[in-house]
């Protein structure tokens, strides 16, 4: 039998389920604690509390937003040198340039801006500084910094400078942690370089993160390896992924989409994801979350990820409600909830002592929001229906009623009919949609190879082939393979009309 | 002449965008300069052309390239402004201010930072009205103004001075070949205007319009109202296709971004293709095979979403865009002016026609 553990950390609550073949065996939801681990260890020992057959799973798959979560909060996160590869080309504008001076404070420990990068056309724009990155390198590692992100112009062309200045910094700096731009993004130098400056700041963090999870995992006693799920809904083993947390900033709100399509059975459907502190509303297409079209800003820093399209609102199980004037949010009591919400004895209204009050769902002690005036639950009931009915309009493509898949901690939340919404489905295991959406994530392949004498239609056919068999060497079934990212680039200066061409597959993990 | 705000400088790069139409390069990083600038405090002039005296020199400056190498080597205030001083240099005159080449696209910038280095007003206007990729390709050749001489500054003090050229055509072959030679991409001041030529024969005005169209965006925005319903009110523009980006192919040559674009229709369009090509901008789009808009008529794509204008080398797979088309500025409607920018000047063999006739 195909077992498999999914779990996820939110801001507030940590879900595992366990999956057989493909129904949900059990599932818990335990809520997370601010050292982490706990939160994943309480999880793990109730669900092999209730299904003993856990402890046999073949793969752990583990999603988090902790990572994200970070970057917005401005915690935890290390201070790092950045070095840019290209002037004189660039000058006035400097790494971190168009990130929040706050966060840029925080991260920014040293900048270096060093002569090299190369043309378009493959030519050194000017040769590299190779002597100025050994000085840099030793004014870093007296400084104390102990991570690096690395920008070259035009990296993701020619790697060389990068690669140069990386090797510098291992013999100059041990020990220190470099992030070279052109594994993580393409063209666009500053984009590419903001994703290697939040990978570096938050590399300590993912590190010392992901070694948690794995004795966590042991301390259960379950002997599986151990993924972390990425941006695309598929996995990385959790050693090679600890190298880059920026992969799994929008995991999250990937795996509960996935995990609403897979609970509905529905491809094509707005899934609306309730949690602690926030609301996500975002649409399926053919079983994946729709992509966002534009620049995609994490904590206010411009990237290139590809992320889910989703609209965020500041509505949650935790959300705060005052009374005079009535309002809800946009703050909320997060992981505390436990603690401060009236119905679990603490002194703080919230929306989960709303729905308490109006019976939507039974949660802590009742009695301690009977003396709530019905005009007041009322009032804010319907302030929350119209929040989630403008963020489903503004999120739907046509005029059409949409089916509208309700997921999350705080399901409870929305409303059995909305305008514009055709039917609003309730699944077994919604509240753990998310943890669902882990432990389903697929494998990937990917080439990325310069192909000659070709036309573009062989060669991406070629690279295709390629990575099909690559994803199927990981484990995939081959039957389940879809193609996600095609992408070709010619290069001018190598003879023989030549293209670089990247293709990306994913498909389910083979039993 | 008046002030220009931080806020406007921000409306000029959205609105710009839009009036790029696909090319032009994002105003992005010229806009991130500019911000640097405010910040140590600059303020920048915008003056109207009725202000220039007959004999007074301007500037006409932009930074030349393809744009995907814009989106590696950015872009510096210094190297455009050494374009401008070169050419004074040369000339043996000031200039009394800068002008854009075209207001699509960062260029629509870039005067801007050349100004805020040099402390002279901007003109508002351009010779375009929009982006197109050529030199010939504006106002002031189709009215058969000289177009030398021309200097082009490289950041690594590469600099050259096209001292004569025998024709526009020619001004365009022999400065790409030394933009391409430095990397496809450089600051250029292009021939200078006296000013009686840019109160006769610039674009007015235009960059007051890009300001005002990314002012209604913003505001739409703000209001939950559909920001594409916004431009097109603004511009009188019509919406052509909405859909999803299922094909692009692209190649770059000559220092240009050429390449073809398919978008599968949704929602009203669903069963109906829509294929556009590009020479850094927009130049045909055909639905269904049969051509429905066509150079000099603006071609813009949105984000269907966002209202944000989507750049010939940041279209992608999988995008959901809108395709508009907005009117062009009237000179380039003239017989002569489809002669310079018609599709014809872009190798395709069809007849002009307006979507707005």
């Amino acid at each position: 039998m195909r077992r498999r553990i999914g779990i996820d950390v939110g801001g507030t609550n940590t879900d595992a389920v366990l999956l057989e073949d493909d129904g949900v065996a059990a599932a818990v939801k335990t809520p997370t604690t601010s050292d982490v681990t706990t939160g994943i260890t309480k999880a793990l020992a109730a669900l092999v509390a209730r299904a003993p057959g856990a402890r046999t799973a073949q793969a752990v798959m583990i999603g988090t937003t902790h990572f994200t979560n970070a970057v917005v909060q401005r915690r935890d996160l290390g201070r790092v040198a950045a070095v840019r590869i290209g002037l004189p080309s660039g000058a006035s504008l400097p790494p971190f340039v168009d990130w929040p001076e706050d966060l840029a404070e925080l991260v920014r420990a040293e900048v270096v801006m060093l002569e090299g990068g190369h043309e378009f056309d493959g030519r050194p724009l000017v040769p590299f500084d190779a002597r100025g990155m050994r000085a840099a390198a030793r004014r870093i590692r007296e400084a104390g910094i102990t991570s690096v992100a690395v920008a070259a112009v035009f990296s993701p062309l020619n790697a060389a400078g990068e690669e140069e200045a990386a090797a510098i910094l291992a013999e100059e700096c041990p020990g220190v942690a470099v992030t070279q731009s052109h594994r993580l993004g393409r063209i666009g130098l500053l984009e590419r370089e903001n994703a290697a400056l939040l990978n570096a700041c938050l590399i300590e963090l993912a590190r010392k993160t992901t070694r948690a999870f794995t004795e966590a995992l042991r301390a259960s006693g379950i002997a599986a390896p151990l993924y972390l799920t990425q941006n695309d809904g598929t996995v990385m083993l959790a050693e090679v992924a600890e190298a880059y947390p920026v992969y799994s900033f929008a995991s999250g709100p990937t795996n509960s989409m996935r995990g609403a399509a897979f609970l509905s059975k529905r491809d094509e459907a707005l899934v609306v994801d309730v949690g602690g502190t926030t609301t996500d509303i975002g649409s399926l297409r053919h079983g994946f979350p729709r992509e966002a079209n534009s620049v995609v800003e994490i904590g206010g820093v411009r990237t290139l990820f590809r992320m889910p399209d989703l609209l965020s609102l500041g509505l949650g199980g935790g959300t705060r409600v005052a009374r005079e004037p009535l309002a809800i949010g946009p703050t909320s009591v997060g992981y505390r909830l436990t603690e401060q919400a009236l119905v679990f004895g603490g002194d703080v209204l919230t929306v989960t002592d709303v729905a308490v009050a109006a019976g939507l769902i039974d949660l802590g002690d009742r009695a301690r929001v009977a003396a709530l005036p019905k005009a007041l639950v009322d009032a804010a009931l319907t302030r929350i229906r119209g929040m989630i009915e403008e963020g489903v309009d503004r999120m739907k493509t046509d005029a059409g009623l949409v089916p509208l898949i309700a997921v999350g901690g705080g399901s409870f939340l929305v409303p059995a009919r909305l305008a514009g919404v055709s039917e609003v489905l309730n699944v077994p295991h919604q509240a753990v949609a998310n943890a669902v959406g882990a432990a389903i994530a697929q494998v990937s392949g990917e080439v990325d190879q310069i192909f000659q004498d070709l036309t573009r239609e062989e060669a991406i056919a070629r690279a295709r082939r390629a990575a099909e068999d690559k994803a199927v060497a990981a484990g995939a079934d081959r039957a389940t393979i879809n193609v996600v990212e095609v992408e070709d680039l010619p290069l001018a200066y190598l003879p023989g009309n030549s293209l670089r061409t990247r293709v990306r597959v994913v498909g389910d993990i083979a039993e | 002449m008046r002030p220009v705000t931080a806020d406007e400088i921000e409306s000029l790069a959205i609105g710009a965008w839009i009036l790029g139409t696909g090319g032009g390069g994002s105003p992005y990083l010229a806009l991130l300069n500019m911000r640097q600038a405010y910040r140590k405090g600059v303020v920048c002039q915008l003056m109207d052309a009725s202000e220039l005296a007959d004999d007074d020199l301007v500037a006409v400056v932009s930074n030349m390239g393809a744009p995907l190498v814009g989106q590696e080597r950015l872009t510096d205030p210094k190297t455009m402004a050494l374009a401008v001083t070169m050419m004074e240099e040369y000339l043996g005159r000031k200039f009394r201010a800068l002008m854009s080449l075209e207001i699509g696209g960062g260029n629509s910038i870039q005067p801007f930072m050349g100004a805020a280095v040099l402390d002279l007003p901007v003109i508002d206007g351009d010779c375009m009205g929009r982006a197109f990729p050529e030199a010939q390709m504006t106002s002031f050749a189709i009215h058969d103004l000289r177009m030398y001489p021309l200097t082009l500054a490289d950041v690594r003090d590469n600099a050259v001075v096209v001292a004569r050229a025998a024709s526009w055509k020619w001004m365009e072959r022999i400065s790409r070949k030394a933009c391409v030679e430095v990397g496809s991409i450089a600051s250029t001041c292009k021939a200078p205007r006296t000013g009686k030529e840019i109160k006769e024969c610039a674009i007015l005005g235009s960059t007051t319009k890009a300001i005002g169209i990314g002012r209604a965006v913003q505001a739409a925005r703000r209001a939950h109202r559909d920001p594409i319903d916004a431009v097109l009110e603004v511009t009188g523009g019509i919406k052509l296709f909405a859909g999803k980006i299922h094909d692009i192919a692209r190649r770059t040559t000559e220092g240009f971004l050429r390449g073809t674009a398919a978008i599968e229709g949704l929602d009203d369009f669903r069963g109906h293709t829509f294929r556009l090509a590009f020479q850094n901008e927009f130049a045909v789009g055909w639905l269904d095979d049969v051509p429905r808009v066509m150079t000099p008529d603006l071609i813009c794509v949105v984000d269907t979403v966002a209202g944000d204008a989507i750049g010939t080398e940041t279209l992608r797979y999988g995008q959901r865009v809108t395709v508009l088309a907005l009117p062009a500025p009237p000179i380039l409607l003239t017989p002569k002016g489809i002669e310079h920018v018609g599709p014809r000047a872009f190798g395709y063999d069809l007849e002009f026609r307006s979507v707005f006739a």
